[in-house]
């Protein structure tokens, strides 16, 4: 099969604004869009930039949007996509550093804001936690997340309002609250009570179309959602009493 | 210059124990080349190892078993003291990764879930469904977020710089910018994993070069028992994709073109579960002897676990099987062949992790203690990463704290960089049309026609002439120039030199030690050798030459014995 792929370049400060480049990929066999890719950087034009690492969907390094879609590269197939004409933009959302690598700074930056490791008990117990599987379950989808950045970069609400945490960030939180471990009080995770963190959200939920881990982050969102409105309402009561 | 007092390269598990068990006083940085969340350990599925006894099967199990396991898999060359400390560490290791948020699968009663592995006497294998290096590595990094950990990412150290026998720094260069800098560092720790991609069929990620152990022999520190890879025994077929040995140890079956469980011809007592060698070398057997499908590949049939128990344990294996094979393992059996998978060799550290470099440590693969000898089991990667990644960041932190200032000139450090930027324009420069990716290919090429599962003298001694050929070639490259800004192809030219270097080392002990031991099997010598090959091989660079030496192994506690499974 022969495939045009058109791939965005750029490489600031040299070229002045972003434009698309033509290689012709032909194959015979099922490929990857990113063993297309190194197949183009090698035999065509060594200076083409991405970045990857696992192959396997597990590294999170790949994320791309591949004719319109947003995914990690290594997992989508050539031909899955049903064209001969691929077109193979950056996320966005994140300034584009050189044609296929984007600045994830943005999205690590939010990332930390919102404390993202457990907060246990304070001493450690000599031989762990007893928590049961059906409570680990409760969180399991949200330990799939690979920080690819996929929900962040296609999440309208990231590209308006710069406060905003994004779906992974908030997702992240949600997992560790939900945690039976996690002992942090909420004067510290109800500091995403605000339109930056869970009620900046669209619900349109193109984070949980995305996700290439079947993370569903919005889930998560209005999962903290609840939990915050409940929090609050149980602090009224026991105010009141 | 940026100077630190302890420069951590590789930001994968070892790399981020290093760090986080450094003095929190001294001024540490962690230097990788990917983001550490990229990195080759977030890639590990089936678990890691440790004497819990929380299965009911295991209830007997103590750290010794494990060690006697870990030894009696390593067909005796790891050194029983260090293999010892790994097994006694294991048990508070794990809690620790537990208290840090690690979401172990749980046994009812909450205990942390421990499933049955290869080569090991009973079910010891805490996992995290067939996601346990995902999060292990994340948890880790939360902890270096916490922390506050330095981090350069998007780095490659290209130079261990070493002066009278002391660590000076390294220099790097920075794919961010195109830059290239001296960093100082009073001590400087790698953690930069395995060469998996110096092999064609590697379960390894793409960036999987290997060139942190090149960078240690090239600076004079020695190599050690390079010469042992480990091929795990199931990879999915043509794409090389990890299928851990979880899906075994949850039950899986291997099965040849004969509806056979073939596994009864090599391993009757431990079947599917004998040490990873073993199994292999089996299925490539069978793949020779045409009983496998299209004379590439056995199938591994997860079927009978039902649909349940594979959602459960092995989400993963699933997600990868329908990705990447287009099929559904609850549905079909799972076509697998070997891949290179681990590296047992490595940097020669002693069991502080320290090389004979003042200054400068190794943990995790990139490194040699010895633990794993001659076969590594499966479940104790992870847990040497964490063990004595740890143990180098504590180690590396009193090395600081009771040495001086290093005395070194700045000026040694800018005057590498310089050299460096003077061989990247001299590669520029060449006008030669010779691409670095044809030189990677035929690398991988000679090594896994020439240095596979099984090896004999006149395959290796090809490997070395081609290996030779390729070095003069290598002085032709090509670089497109331009700009050097995420300069994948910089990347490789620069990581290629080692791994020619690794090639090299790999073949030449291969092709010395005239024995078969564990994950060495030679056609030629098909026997195990104690009396003569009880010993590690070292392997220093001495004028550009690789000069080979031999090292005794601590068999103290427990003798030789046959290895029957």
């Amino acid at each position: 099969m022969e495939y045009i792929f058109e791939i965005l370049r750029y490489d600031p400060p040299q070229d002045k604004s972003p434009y698309f480049q033509e290689f012709l990929y032909s194959t015979e066999e099922s490929k990857s869009v990113l063993e297309a890719l190194m197949n183009i950087r090698n035999e065509q034009d060594c200076t083409l930039s991405f970045r990857y690492s696992c192959r396997e969907a597990i590294c999170g390094s790949c994320g791309m949007v591949i004719n319109g879609k947003f995914d990690l590269a290594c997992r989508t197939m050539v031909e899955s996509l049903e064209s001969d004409r691929i077109i193979i933009e950056p996320m966005p959302n994140l300034k584009i550093q050189k044609d296929l690598v984007v600045d994830m700074e943005p999205f690590w930056e939010a990332l930390h804001k919102i404390e993202p490791f457990l907060h246990p008990q304070k001493e450690i117990l000599e031989r762990g936690h007893r928590i049961e599987e059906e409570e680990m379950e409760k969180i399991l989808q949200y330990i799939n997340c690979i920080l690819c950045g996929c929900c962040y970069s296609v999440c309208p609400v990231v590209s308006r309002d710069e406060r905003y945490l994004g779906p992974a960030a908030l997702a992240k939180l949600y997992r560790l609250v939900k945690d039976p471990r996690d002992k942090r009080p909420f004067s510290n995770w109800s500091r995403v009570n605000t339109e930056g963190g869970a009620w900046g959200c669209d619900t349109i939920f193109k984070c949980n179309e995305v996700c290439p881990k079947d993370v569903r982050p919005a889930d998560g969102i209005e999962a903290l959602r609840r939990k915050l409105v409940v929090e609050k309402i149980k602090r009224i009561l026991r105010l009141n009493k | 210059m940026i100077e630190h007092d302890i420069l951590v390269v590789g930001g994968g598990l070892a790399g981020l124990a290093a760090a986080l068990n450094s003095d929190p006083k001294l001024n540490v940085a962690v230097v990788s080349k990917v983001h550490p969340l990229r990195s080759h350990s977030v890639a590990a599925q089936g678990g890691i190892n440790a004497a819990l006894g929380n299965n009911p099967e295991g209830k007997d199990d103590s750290w010794e078993r494990h060690a006697l396991d870990t030894i009696k898999g390593s067909d005796y060359l790891a050194d029983q003291k260090v293999a010892e400390l790994m097994c006694q560490k294991a048990i508070p290791a794990i809690y620790e990764l537990e208290y840090f948020g690690v979401p172990f699968s749980r046994f009812p009663g909450g205990v942390i879930a421990q499933r049955p592995f290869g080569g090991a006497g009973f079910p010891r294998t805490c996992y995290a469904a067939d996601r346990t290096g995902l999060v292990i590595l994340h948890t880790l990094f939360e902890q270096s977020v916490r922390k506050q950990v330095k981090f350069y990412n998007e780095w490659l150290v290209t130079k261990l710089v070493v002066r009278e026998g002391k660590c000076a720094g390294v220099v790097i260069y920075d794919l961010t910018t195109g830059q290239i800098m001296p960093v100082r560092a009073r001590a400087v720790i790698f953690a930069t994993g395995g060469y998996g991609r110096v092999y064609l069929k590697t379960t390894n990620a793409y960036i999987n070069h290997g060139s942190g152990i090149g960078i240690a022999y090239q600076a004079g520190v020695p190599l050690k028992d390079m010469e042992f890879v480990q091929f795990h025994p199931t990879s999915l077929y043509d794409k090389n994709i990890l299928i851990t040995e979880g899906a075994r140890g949850e039950g899986g079956y291997l099965v040849n073109n004969k509806s056979k469980r073939f596994m009864e011809d090599y391993a009757p007592s431990t079947m599917e579960l004998a040490p990873r060698d073993i199994v292999a070398r089996a299925i490539q057997t069978e793949i020779d002897k045409g009983n496998g499908f299209e004379n590439e590949y056995v199938q591994l049939d997860l079927r009978h676990l039902g649909e349940a128990k594979i959602k459960k344990r092995l989400p993963g294996i699933r997600e990868i099987c329908i990705n990447f094979a287009g099929l559904d393992p609850i549905e079909s059996p799972i076509p697998i062949q070997p891949a290179q998978h681990y590296s047992m060799g490595g940097i020669d550290v002693n069991l502080k992790c320290a090389s004979i470099i003042q200054g400068f440590f190794a943990a995790g693969e990139c490194a040699c203690v010895s633990i794993h000898g001659a076969n590594r089991l499966g479940g104790n990667s992870l847990l040497d990463t964490v063990v004595f990644g740890k143990i180098a960041g504590e180690e590396a932190s009193i090395y600081v704290r009771g040495s001086g200032d290093t005395g070194l000139e700045e000026k040694i450090l800018l005057d590498e960089a310089l050299e460096l930027k003077k061989r990247i324009e001299g590669w520029e420069k060449k006008d030669s049309a010779l691409k670095i990716h044809l030189l990677l290919n035929r690398l991988k090429e000679v090594m896994s026609d020439n240095v596979g599962l099984f090896r004999e003298k006149k395959n290796l001694e090809e490997a070395l002439d081609k290996i030779h050929e390729l070095k003069e070639q290598y002085h032709r490259v090509h670089l497109s120039g331009q700009c050097l800004r995420f300069s994948q192809e910089l990347v490789n030219i620069l990581e290629f030199e080692s791994m020619l270097d690794l090639a090299e080392v790999i073949a030449l002990g291969a092709l010395n030690r005239e024995e078969t031991r564990g994950s060495h099997y030679r056609l030629d010598f098909k026997e195990r050798n104690d009396k003569e090959w009880l010993k590690h091989t070292i392997v220093t660079q001495k004028d550009g030459q690789p000069l080979i030496s031999y090292q005794e192994v601590d068999a103290s506690k427990y003798k030789p014995k046959a290895r029957e499974y």
